[in-house]
């Protein structure tokens, strides 16, 4: 083909969309919330593997991170991302239904059914956290 | 035809976030908040390092890192992708999340391996 050709096209007619078009409504807002809560899961990842690290480093190092956890400006930081996740958790769980959809022979478990287990199951891991971190 | 890596990068993304959705609550709260702030007690510092240092529990924490990066990946790509409109940039933008998931991946398995 002519290369010419191409700069005679004429242009696609697209409707322009303004790039904060998700600050229009509510639910497109949330989306992007969400989407964006990725942000903090990764942050979370780095800051378990640092705690990791001080931890195989000696006692020194893990009460000198704590004595940072514990400081204003980084408890106020760590609330905000625990709330971050938070929406994450209850977000992603309440979505499981409609990705996963159980069939018992030829009839499908209720989708409330399979929210309560993912409920109940973020119970358990609390649970299993908690007992390997406090109670043992 | 060649064969699509959607699927793959899904199950990391929907292992990712599942995985996050169910441990990092308890996770975030219990290290970064109530330890540190003292309202409990965790166990003795010798319990919680031997803990780390098992391999099991490293293994796990490395997977749970690398699915945690690849959740950020695939969601901040679409973020990028549709809430930027920065579609025309697909495939750089694709690349460089997952490389950065891909970097963070090698990095903790480094980390973690050196452990105990």
């Amino acid at each position: 083909m002519n290369p010419q050709y191409r700069a005679y096209h004429p242009r696609w007619y697209r409707k322009s969309v303004p790039i904060f078009w998700w600050l229009r409504k509510r639910s497109y807002a949330a989306f992007i919330a969400r989407e964006l809560t990725s942000v903090f899961v990764a942050y979370s990842a780095i800051m378990l593997v640092v705690l990791v690290l001080a931890m195989d480093r000696g006692e020194a190092a893990y009460v000198g991170m704590m004595d940072w956890l514990a400081t204003p400006i980084v408890v106020a930081a760590h609330i905000l991302v625990l709330l971050v996740v938070l929406f994450h958790t209850i977000t992603w769980l309440n979505l499981a239904p409609m990705a996963i959809v159980v069939k018992l022979g030829d009839r499908k478990l209720p989708a409330s059914a399979v929210l309560m287990g993912h409920y109940g199951a973020w119970a358990v891991c609390t649970a299993i956290v908690a007992w390997l971190l406090i109670w043992r | 035809m060649r064969r699509s890596r959607e699927p793959i990068i899904w199950a990391l993304f929907g292992g990712g976030g599942m995985a996050s959705a169910l441990l990092l609550p308890a996770l975030i709260l219990i290290l970064f908040i109530a330890v540190p702030l003292g309202w409990v007690q965790s166990a003795p510092f010798e319990d919680l390092q031997a803990l780390v240092r098992h391999p099991l529990i490293r293994l796990g924490l490395f997977v749970f890192i690398s699915l945690c990066w690849f959740h950020w990946a695939h969601r901040f790509r679409y973020t990028l992708y549709d809430g930027l409109q920065l579609s025309h940039l697909n495939e750089l933008i694709a690349v460089t999340t997952y490389g950065i998931a891909s970097v963070g991946t090698v990095v903790g398995a480094y980390l973690l391996w050196g452990v105990g």
